[in-house]
């Protein structure tokens, strides 16, 4: 039985967990290509007008995958931790794939919810055992598995490894350009903070990671911290959002800003993400409070490498020049004509 | 101590008796229109949702006024409504505001936090619980007749003989409602206004088109957003009907907790999963507008929505199915009346001639038809 998983959305983040489980139960496990000039133009025409640009393209991926798997597998993610959900277009994710697309393989859409506690999510595992034939003690062998591949992916990340790296180490699925090395004796160090669907996409972002890697600048991504870490944040302020992933980037936030070490923050968002327009003005609001270096960068449809590039570019020189300056090398007045 | 509260539709009566009879003097927000709009978008999040940014141009405007407080509600997602406080508290803060703000919870969801802001709140004037409860019976009784007198004009305006009666009547209604300060004076202003529509010359000859207004209980609630489409429908000689009104979803929710259960049981097929908001109860209120033999379907939203965007998808099947005209209006800060009223008029000839063919009548209205 193969079975389609889209690389896009949860991918970055649940991947090797998912892929380990539906493997050792016997499934064949086939992935979308990665994001395409054609599968945003695909996933644009399908999907409603006011939708965000990762939404668009998670569209365009169940198209990618319509002739060559016999299920798609799109579980609805509800929540992963007893305070949040995820972003409601994920709630609703399978039900939109299902009101606009008439002819594609059936879903696997259960709901993974522990918020209703570990019991629900075991009925979901199960339910997908089911469909392949297999016994709750199959189900549950393939699960220890997965949830050991899982925390050997997330034991990479909090070690710095960058999730499209620590993707392939786990799962053995090579990438078509891999990001270059990191930088030796970085010149700088910026946190990269946003969603891992769009940060790591690298059609959706525009490549920022591997830009900033080619300048020979140090990235550190929003997956590095634990939940154990960050919780601790959640306190800065009086309510916690409502979004898993919105939680972990604004608490990262916090913790990086903290951190002498990060010379600044880029936060990557796309067009229309709902929680991201709170989360942002969170971002900077606190940044400009603790005079931590701030870009945020939106994509859209348009977005061009070049336009990207420039900012970041002068993003950079903007934090040489002020280190330089900090530090006796530039004329008191910090006149760049001058000193340049 | 100046008090203040978010402006929404016609609720702002009702808010006004509320904090004026608690001790505090109210500023009642102005009435929101395009100077609010573009003072609001100038200092929000580009991508917030419309009534975030209406919030904060209202907010400035209040504060311009010497308030001191503002109260207003929160949310338990994962619709964006219930971070606003939170965010607008931060923004004017950095604008250099000096503003409380006491931001209510659901009770359902805390009612140890909701007792503890009410106290908070009683504690300023000292006010009892006795007169707590005494007012806010007589704010609730006025949201009450307001949305009944709201109704009725719904009902009566597709028959009106000259354009512009029932709205007269309508908001003579309300200024009679606000100037009410007791049970009895309400149930007067109440019986007062019923009455006059009574009187409204009416042409029954007409059969009026039957439609459903659903979506964002915001955009519904606020006139300036929705640009009135309820209105304007109604002028048209289009009887539209919506179940969202303040103290229907105040009762729904917050008080029987419950509440919507139809809904949700209709919008299963389509949207088995609460997405925040309104998405949900959107998707299962069409459905039974569709049951129920309604000529079509107006869904409005603010730009960006994410419940109202995961329900505007699943509208277009719920369409197929039912064979149902759905109508879809985003509204953002560029949106204009004349074409909401131009896409209106083509939707109603489009109903119209749908009726005529089923009534076997032939639909030839247009040319080469």
């Amino acid at each position: 039985m193969k079975i389609g998983f889209l690389s896009t959305l949860t991918y970055f983040s649940y991947f090797p967990f998912w892929k380990e489980f539906l493997e050792d139960l016997g499934a064949q496990v086939i992935t979308s290509p990665y994001t395409s000039r054609e599968i945003l133009d695909m996933g644009t025409k399908e999907a409603v007008s006011d939708a965000c640009i990762p939404i668009k393209v998670a569209h365009g991926h169940v198209l990618a995958l319509k002739n060559q798997a016999d299920f798609i597998f799109l579980p609805r993610m509800i929540s992963v931790e007893k305070w949040s959900t995820f972003c409601p277009k994920f709630l609703g994710l399978p039900d939109m794939i299902k009101a606009t697309f008439k002819n594609i393989p059936p879903l696997i859409e259960v709901p993974i919810n522990l918020k209703e506690g570990k019991g629900e999510v075991r009925k979901s595992l199960e339910k997908i055992g089911s469909l392949m034939g297999k016994g709750r003690a199959s189900v549950f062998r393939a699960y220890i598995k997965a949830r050991k591949s899982q925390k050997k992916f997330e034991n990479l990340l909090q070690q710095g490894v960058l999730v499209p790296n620590a993707l392939e180490m786990v799962t053995g699925k090579r990438m078509e350009h891999p990001l270059p090395p990191e930088p030796q004796k970085p010149m700088l160090t910026f946190a990269v903070l946003g969603y891992p669907y769009q940060v790591f996409d690298e059609y959706i972002s525009v490549g920022v990671v591997r830009s900033l890697l080619k300048r020979g600048v140090k990235v550190i991504s929003g997956e590095k911290f634990s939940m154990k870490e960050l919780l601790p944040y959640a306190k800065k302020l009086p309510k916690k959002l409502f979004w898993h992933y919105s939680d972990q980037m604004l608490w990262a936030a916090y913790k990086c800003i903290e951190d002498q070490k990060i010379d600044g923050i880029i936060h990557v968002t796309s067009f229309g993400c709902g929680p991201d327009a709170m989360v942002d003005k969170f971002m900077e609001l606190e940044c400009k409070k603790s005079k931590k270096p701030y870009l945020s960068l939106t994509i859209d449809e348009q977005t061009g490498e070049a336009g990207v590039g420039t900012r970041l570019e002068a993003f950079i020189d903007m934090l040489i020049l002020r280190r330089e300056k900090n530090e006796g090398l530039l004329s008191s007045d910090g006149n760049i004509a001058h000193s340049v | 101590m100046k008090v203040s509260y978010p402006p929404m539709g016609t609720s702002h009566i009702a808010f006004k008796y509320l904090i004026n009879n608690l001790g505090f003097e109210a500023v009642d927000p102005p009435k929101p229109n395009t100077q609010t709009l573009n003072l609001g978008s100038k200092y929000s999040p580009e991508f917030a949702c419309m009534p975030f940014k209406l919030l904060t141009g209202s907010y400035l405007q209040v504060l311009e006024q010497g308030t001191e407080l503002i109260i207003t509600s929160g949310g338990i997602g994962p619709c964006r409504a219930g971070l606003y406080g939170v965010l607008h508290q931060k923004i004017l803060k950095d604008m250099g505001y000096d503003v409380d703000f006491i931001i209510f919870e659901p009770p359902l969801w805390n009612l140890f936090d909701f007792i503890k802001k009410l106290r908070h709140v009683m504690h300023y004037n000292k006010t009892s619980w006795r007169q707590l409860i005494k007012v806010a019976s007589v704010a609730w009784d006025k949201l009450k007749a307001i949305d009944e007198i709201e109704i009725k004009s719904y009902e009566v305006r597709p028959y009106e003989f000259h354009r512009g009666d029932t709205t007269r009547v309508y908001e003579d209604g309300l200024v009679l409602i606000d100037k009410a300060q007791t049970h009895e004076e309400i149930e007067e202003a109440l019986r007062d206004t019923l009455r006059r529509y009574d009187n409204i010359d009416r042409d029954l000859s007409r059969r009026p088109l039957k439609v459903g207004i659903v979506g964002e209980i915001y955009v519904i609630l606020e006139p300036f957003m929705n640009m009135e489409i309820q209105r304007i429908l109604g002028e048209m000689g289009v009887y539209a009907h919506r179940t969202l009104y303040l103290t229907a979803w105040t009762r729904d929710n917050l008080l029987k907790g419950k509440g919507e259960l139809d809904t949700k049981k209709a919008a299963e097929p389509y949207l088995n999963q609460m997405v925040g908001g309104h998405g949900q109860v959107t998707v299962g209120e069409t459905v039974l507008y569709a049951k129920k033999g309604f000529d079509g379907v107006v869904h409005v939203g603010p730009f960006g929505c994410l419940p109202e965007i995961v329900a505007e998808s699943v509208l277009t099947r719920i369409s197929q199915d039912f064979d149902l005209p759905i109508i879809n209006f985003t509204m953002d800060e560029q949106t204009g009346l004349a074409g909401i009223e131009t896409r209106l008029e083509a939707f109603v000839d489009l109903m119209e001639q749908k009726r005529m063919v089923r009534e076997g009548k032939s639909g030839a209205w247009l040319f080469g038809y």
